[in-house]
């Protein structure tokens, strides 16, 4: 059986779940400007203080022109505030320091750097560098965990991607066709972002001349050797994006826009992403059931070797390219065209 | 105590970089300066996964002239862990600066407070 | 090497510390980069060159890269609205 309580309104708890809502301002019960104008009657007769409150209303004027007391607060509460704001610096100061403190504390305890006797270098890596090369077939054998034994974490990643470049799509998109007037005004800034670019700098264009052919290929480079050498689709199709960003830049969006349209990139990612899902599922069948999955494994160190790790690299190489020259496309001026 | 901290010097500069992440993810009100301080956290987490992999004398975990012995290469997994991670630290990343900027256009701060107060003005009026 | 390494922790530190303290945000950025370039010289200390180069090509290239491209969109939103 529960007991209404009437005054409920006031109880504290009530007051601390209106301050947690933002509903009221805690210090405005308490130091309200009542205080200040009596101060202001009864002192009124003294010349000398006339002349003081004079000038604190002046100090009142140029602190409400100043951004954070423009919102009418009055000058008790702005003291509040601002007492409000140094405990808060100096308290999250305090907390850092003491975070690092009781971290470092910590480090303190921790296994020698660099032994060979530490507790993660357990039979889990053993087991990798042992029997890597044969199970997989790279010769780099990061590769060969992240592809072969973690892939489908790599899979899921390949899909973080692919979710955050359409999640900014979302944000960040200008429809030609919307009436919207906010849809417009930001097309509007997007043409205006462009009327100051400079559009032929020769400069820019005979450094690109050179260097995005060369970028080009060490990205495919990297991509392509994944299994055989540091590398792989992550960071080979980052450097392919960033070629891809270059050429953009110093070639305008008419260029590019005639090889790469929002089309050719839906296509793309989509196929990659399914060939590779596809891929990973019939290892992953034919694995459970002990099957011979029929894929040969090649000579260690050939290009064509490892498997399906070379396709799959090739997979997320092309993801991770388009989904950095889209991020940037969608940030210059909303859209690939 | 202080000698087992230069013992585990990676380490330590791992939690001193986190800490000061965490300090520019609370002090400042600029919303690009709190995404980079996100970003040196990340940097700092990834420094302590890869510092716990390393092991003194051994070689990079790619196989050379047939050596497949275990003492041979360090630990092969941070490595893994931390390349995933960093891609996908980028696309947290770009999401934040797309959200940044529509902010910007909508309240023409960049500052979290002002931000606050014009969106506390806007339901009260 | 040892030696190598210690500086290169330290000015690590000192990176992160001048992001926090530089008032202008084009600079902090660049210092960001900065920043990203010395991590990725550790990584290859570390023994991890994989880490390295992703981190090359994606911390200091792409990140940077788009931050950039919002301190410009940025820039130009308040440019307009100067001078209407």
């Amino acid at each position: 059986m529960s007991r209404r309580r009437d005054n409920y309104e006031n109880s504290r708890w009530m007051k601390f779940k209106r301050w947690v809502d933002g509903e009221t301002d805690p210090l405005a019960g308490r130091m309200e400007a009542r205080a200040y104008e009596d101060k202001k009657a009864s002192h009124s007769s003294n010349h000398g203080r006339e002349r003081l409150e004079d000038l604190e209303a002046d100090t009142e004027e140029v602190l409400k022109r100043l951004p954070i007391f423009a919102n009418g607060y009055d000058s008790v509460v702005d003291k509040g505030l601002m007492a409000f704001r140094r405990m808060y610096k100096v308290m999250s100061v305090l907390l850092c320091a003491g975070i690092i403190a009781v971290l470092l504390w910590t480090v303190s305890y921790l296994p020698v750097f660099g032994d060979a006797k530490n507790p993660d270098n357990n039979e889990v890596s053993a087991r990798y560098i042992e029997k890597g090369l044969q199970e997989t077939g790279a010769v780099n054998i990061v590769t060969g965990m992240i592809l072969d034994y973690r892939a489908f974490d790599t899979f899921g990643e390949s899909c973080v991607l692919f979710i955050a470049s359409c999640c900014v799509l979302v944000l960040l998109r200008i429809d030609d066709a919307s009436k919207d007037e906010h849809v417009q005004m930001r097309k509007k800034e997007a043409e205006y972002d462009r009327l100051y670019e400079p559009k032929n700098d020769i400069i820019l264009q005979k450094c690109a001349c050179i260097l995005v052919p060369i970028i080009m290929i060490f990205g495919i480079y990297i991509v392509l050797n994944g299994h055989l050498s540091p590398g792989g689709g992550f960071s080979g199709g980052a450097v392919l994006g960033s070629g891809l960003i270059l050429y953009l830049n110093a070639f305008g969006f008419q260029k590019t826009g005639r090889f790469f349209t929002q089309k050719v990139y839906q296509r793309v990612t989509l196929s990659a992403l399914t060939f590779y899902c596809l891929a990973k599922s019939y290892s992953f069948f034919t694995g459970a059931n002990h099957l011979k999955s029929g894929i040969p494994l090649g000579t260690p160190g050939a290009i064509l070797s490892s498997g399906l790790i070379l396709p799959l690299n090739i997979c997320v190489g092309l993801v991770v390219a388009c989904t950095m020259y889209v991020f940037y496309t969608l940030f210059r001026k909303g859209g690939m065209k | 105590m202080i000698q087992h901290i230069f013992l585990n010097l990676e380490e330590a500069v791992s939690v001193i970089l986190f800490g000061i992440g965490f300090t520019m993810l609370l002090l400042h009100q600029n919303l690009i300066k709190k995404i980079m301080g996100m970003n040196i956290m990340d940097t700092a987490v990834y420094l302590f996964l890869a510092a716990k992999g390393y092991i003194n004398g051994r070689m990079v975990p790619i196989v050379v002239d047939g050596i497949q012995d275990a003492s041979a290469y360090i630990n092969p997994v941070p490595s893994g862990l931390v390349l995933t991670g960093i891609v996908v630290s980028v696309s947290t990343t770009a999401l934040m600066l797309a959200l940044t900027i529509r902010l910007y256009e909508r309240y023409g701060s960049l500052s979290l407070d002002q931000i606050l107060t014009q969106i506390k003005e806007e339901e009260r009026a | 090497m040892e030696l190598f390494k210690i500086i290169l922790l330290v000015s690590l530190i000192v990176c992160a510390v001048s992001v926090a303290f530089t008032k202008d945000l084009l600079t902090s950025i660049i210092i960001f980069m900065s920043y990203s370039l010395i991590m990725c010289v550790i990584w290859v200390l570390l023994q991890s060159p994989d880490l390295a180069i992703t981190e090359a090509a994606v911390g200091a290239g792409v990140t940077s890269i788009l931050f950039f491209v919002t301190l410009k969109k940025i820039r130009a939103i308040r440019r307009e609205e100067q001078d209407e």
